[in-house]
């Protein structure tokens, strides 16, 4: 038998991974299909526009362009500038996703932190770190923003910051509150009476099982900071001019929007779908994340 | 089909208070079909009990949802069978008529006292409001009848007015209890009554729904797992696998005339009280899926005298005496004997 | 008389909670031998599962000693107690929490070994074969090496945290109720497999339960808790033979014994447990007690040797008596 293994045992009896059985579960959720393949889409229109629009295309104006309606040579029409607002929406996809993810990414890693250490160690730490969530969560989210857009400049990273800090305190919470369930599990003990330490067993044990509720918050999240930063943007707190982040061009759009209001429409669609899709992958992806769910 | 049972205690001419004739419950899930109760049939007179015996999984508490018309639909869908409480026809009745009958006519006890009793209400009310419903007194003297209840099962009234959650789990199960048997039932369900409650605490409850059935004259089915129990309280035993009754028949019957190898298989797998060097013998094997039972005698995989014959069909019922029944086709050899039977001398 | 592999002392473990000090094990003294069994009876809320964990120190005792083979791991450090825990394992009531969801059987039992470093240098086909080897000795099929514990049953799940458990080569095991989630005839075949396992690893148990009918076939010695404190110690055939402490006559007595007949003549009990919130320093038993008297109001009463070997906490029987005073 020994010599003879060339083959692990547990590959003869392999079944799909606990990953391929989550895709397998997602494929059957409609919903969740329609918001993956709709961000697959917007995934690869960004692709698109890394390759094939330069800045300088979407950025240089053209006087004698202005305001035309949309039609085969310019699909969403141009902007006041003369720019084409097709390519400005497409080019500014790139913004969205990076707002999104960036900005969640650093909520998730920071709340995940503090979330699991109150919720694993209780007591004063719990206080110390919860309290301070709360007076986070109590400033209103776009003054927070706005705050810290000021203070620190406009720019990409920072409205990036503005958009992950203001969700630290949800991460927080719901990373707690997970803790908190898994905890006092015995299989927690177990860990315990196998010499695993503290830290190990957060993040083996705890964090593995608290995780489904903290995966759908990330993406509809994702959603929420996209319109976050949007409307930062479109109050004048985002990405400097003449970056054609979709909050920017809705703002821009707005002195127009009697005239030419399809400068406010499409990029307030591609907002709109995008936050849509996001959500609805959140919810396919609870239901698809439950293992006891799987028969 | 074990209707013939009823037909011979119809005959008798005592009253019957419950019937279930071939009960047949699935669970339709989205991918599969759970076979709960797969054919059940049995009876019980006016103060009688009867004690549903089996393991995880063997059809007693849908067998009991079932007799309150209160399986889950869905994904629960009762394919067969007729269930008459006091001559009530539970399965054919509109939602209004059922609400009637139960707590009424019939009414249960649940496993878990903590999640049965409703928070918010103070247990006076929740006896109150069944007494209310059901006997059309006003809520002062319904309160008053929910005070009597409480003194009977051994809480004082004046406790009338406290919140479940002021009650330990003994006092809880008294109260569900008291609730169950508010209107005076003819038929009380227990399912696992005990289940959660210490020894000494299952000790006084059992003495107390021993005593309260006595005086009330209240016919009880006792659903349980412990055979400890079934010997204390109950004067019939149906003994469940899979599904279906296997062995059948009174107390003396199932337990010193046992006949079926699972029930055999049941008692050698517990711990002999005296002798304690004794060896257990378990039973072997799983019970059987319950969304793919085997197309033969659902307990042949696990049983030491299966033959080929056990595993294609199913056994055939054979009546040993006039109150005792098995279902096992090992008997259609005359000389067969569990070991059980042929090694007693009297009681073990 | 060989020396006991746990010698424990005065051991006390207190909860604050909002109520009040909970005296969940308040001053217990006893030795477990190697190679038996020692039984731990009660009811809920008798401190039997804190004593269990207290021993392995999976809960931090209040005060008291435990001394296993002459040492005291309360006064381990870390690291010191990480190298006595492959010695010291626990198996689990609830065979569907103990087990983490999102792990394999792999993953679950291997997992010990991994942490541990006990198999130095394995690669990962020595693992697996190590982890096959333990399936075996705990009679769960090869195939089963990727199911997670919720595609399996209660006695299958209970195997794997035995196997986890035997992963780490332990000499002592802390059995916390392992078979009262179980069916009966599971509940016989984890039983058997958990003798067969001492004989075979000659290893050392506390066999905790509320099973007055398990804890007799198990066990060598039993010890009896009633809220916190120990009211009876004995060898187990002495114990039920002649039980002299008035709980543990009802404990017997309450056992319901699958025999027509056999259940008639009880020993009915008063009232109800009370959780030890700040108990006077009185029996504890008093107010359930069919023997009350006014001397068991004399302060909590000791755990005395009656006849060799049995011990006894109780005012009204005297040493050498060997029964109880008659009620009054």
């Amino acid at each position: 038998m020994s010599t003879a293994t060339d083959m692990l045992v547990s590959r003869k009896y392999a079944k799909r991974s606990g990953l391929a059985e989550i895709w397998y579960r997602l494929k059957t959720n409609k919903g969740a299909i329609a918001g993956f393949t709709i961000i697959v889409i917007i995934l690869l229109i960004t692709l698109y526009s890394i390759l094939f629009i330069d800045f300088e295309e979407v950025t240089a104006m053209n006087a004698a362009n202005r305001l035309q309606p949309p039609s085969l040579e310019h699909p969403f029409g141009t902007d006041d500038m003369g720019r084409d607002l097709f390519l400005r929406t497409l080019y500014g996809s790139r913004y969205s996703l990076l707002i999104g993810v960036g900005g969640v990414s650093i909520s998730l890693i920071i709340g995940l932190i503090l979330g699991s250490v109150a919720g694993y160690f209780g007591g004063l730490v719990d206080d110390l770190i919860m309290r301070f969530s709360d007076i986070l969560a109590s400033v209103p989210v776009f003054l927070m923003g706005m705050v810290i857009v000021t203070v620190l400049g406009q720019s990409l990273q920072n409205l990036i910051i503005a958009v992950g800090v203001t969700a630290i305190p949800e991460f927080t919470r719901i990373t707690r509150s997970s803790v908190l369930v898994v905890r006092n599990q015995e299989f927690v003990e177990a860990a315990n009476a196998i010499g695993m330490s503290n830290l190990a067993i957060i993040f083996t044990q705890v964090v593995p099982n608290g995780l489904s509720p903290i995966i759908v918050t990330v993406t509809s999240r994702i959603g929420a900071a996209i319109i976050e930063a949007a409307a930062l943007s479109f109050l004048g707190f985002g990405i400097p001019v003449p970056h054609p982040e979709w909050g920017l061009l809705v703002s821009e759009g707005r002195n127009y929007i009697r005239t030419a209001p399809n400068l406010t429409y499409f990029p307030g669609l591609f907002i709109m779908i995008t936050v849509f899709a996001f959500n609805i992958l959140g919810d396919g992806l609870r239901d698809a994340l439950d293992p006891k769910l799987k028969k | 089909m074990g209707s013939e049972i009823n037909d011979r205690t119809v005959q008798d001419n005592k009253e019957l208070v419950l019937e279930v004739e071939d009960l047949i419950v699935h669970y339709v899930l989205q991918e599969e079909t759970v076979e709960a109760v797969n054919g059940v049939s049995f009876s019980l007179e006016r103060g009688k009990t009867i004690g549903l015996v089996g393991e995880t999984g063997a059809g007693k508490t849908t067998t009991a949802l079932a007799i309150m018309n209160l399986v889950p639909d869905p994904p629960g869908v009762i394919k067969n069978g007729t269930i008459t409480v006091c001559g009530h026809k539970m399965l054919d009745l509109s939602a209004n008529q059922l609400e009637k009958i139960r707590g009424k006519d019939v009414s249960m006890i649940f496993q878990d006292p903590m999640t049965s009793l409703n928070p918010v209400l103070t247990v006076g009310d929740q006896i109150a409001e069944s007494v209310m419903l059901h006997e059309n007194l006003s809520y002062s003297k319904a309160f008053k009848r929910a005070q009597e209840m409480l003194e009977m099962v051994g809480i004082p009234g004046t406790r009338a007015t406290e919140y479940p959650h002021q009650f330990s789990g003994g006092m809880k199960q008294r109260v569900g209890i008291a609730i169950a048997l508010a209107c005076n039932p003819k038929l009380l369900l227990a399912d696992e009554p005990t289940t959660a409650l210490d020894v000494t605490i299952q000790a006084q409850v059992l003495d107390m729904i021993d005593d309260l059935k006595r005086e009330l004259g209240t016919a009880l089915v006792m659903i349980t797992h412990d055979l400890g129990i079934v010997a204390k309280t109950c004067d019939l035993v149906a003994v469940m696998y899979a599904g279906r009754i296997v062995e059948y028949g009174t107390l003396e019957d199932v337990f010193d005339r046992t006949m079926h190898p699972y029930t055999e298989g049941l008692f050698n797998s517990l711990p002999d009280i005296s002798n304690r060097k004794s060896q257990l013998q378990p039973i072997p094997g799983l019970m059987p899926d319950p969304t793919n039972l085997p197309r033969g005698c659902a307990f042949a995989p696990r049983c030491r005298y299966a033959t080929a014959a056990c595993r294609e069909e199913q056994p055939s019922r054979r009546e040993v005496s006039e109150t005792h029944t098995v279902y096992c086709s090992a008997y259609d050899d005359p000389n067969f004997q569990i070991e059980r039977t042929r090694g007693r001398g009297g009681n073990g | 008389m060989a020396k006991a592999l746990f010698q424990v002392r005065n051991l006390k473990k207190y909860f604050k909670t909002s109520r009040g000090v909970v005296h969940a094990v308040d001053d217990i003294s006893f030795d477990i031998e190697e190679g038996k069994t020692l039984g731990i009876v009660g009811e809920s809320g008798c401190g039997k599962s804190t004593t269990g964990r207290c021993l392995i120190r999976l809960i931090e005792p209040t005060s008291g000693q435990v001394f296993y083979r002459d040492q005291d791991i309360c006064q381990l450090s870390r690291a010191e107690m990480k190298k006595l825990r492959k010695e010291m394992q626990i198996i689990f009531q609830d065979p569907y929490a103990s087990l983490n969801p999102r792990k394999s059987v792999l993953q679950i039992i291997a997992e010990p070994l991994l942490y541990n470093k006990i198999m130095p240098g394995a690669d990962k086909f020595a693992i697996e074969k190590r982890v096959l080897e333990l399936m075996d000795k705990v009679g769960l099929a090869e195939r089963l090496i990727n199911t997670y514990p919720h595609e399996l049953d209660g006695g299958r799940r209970q195997r794997i945290g035995i196997a986890r458990a035997l992963a780490m080569e332990p000499k002592f095991i802390v059995c916390d109720e392992p078979v009262s989630a179980l069916d009966v005839s599971i509940q016989a075949q984890i039983l058997n497999l958990l003798k067969e396992l001492q004989r075979e690893l000659s290893l050392t148990y506390v066999f905790i339960t509320h099973d007055l009918s398990v804890v007799n076939h198990f066990s060598d010695d039993i010890i009896v808790m009633y809220l916190g404190q120990i009211v009876e110690k004995a060898p187990a055939d002495e114990l039920f033979e002649n039980p002299l402490h008035p709980y543990t006559q009802a404990l017997l007595s309450a056992i319901l014994v699958p025999a027509v007949g056999a259940n008639r003549d009880r020993i009915k009990l008063r009232g109800e447990l009370t959780s030890p919130i700040d108990p006077p320093p009185v029996c504890r038993f008093a107010k359930r007690c069919n023997y009350y008297n006014q001397d068991c109001a004399a302060g909590v009463p000791p755990l005395l040797e009656i006849t060799p070997g049995h011990f006894v906490a109780c005012h009204r029987i005297k040493p050498g008596s060997n029964t109880l005073v008659e009620a009054n």
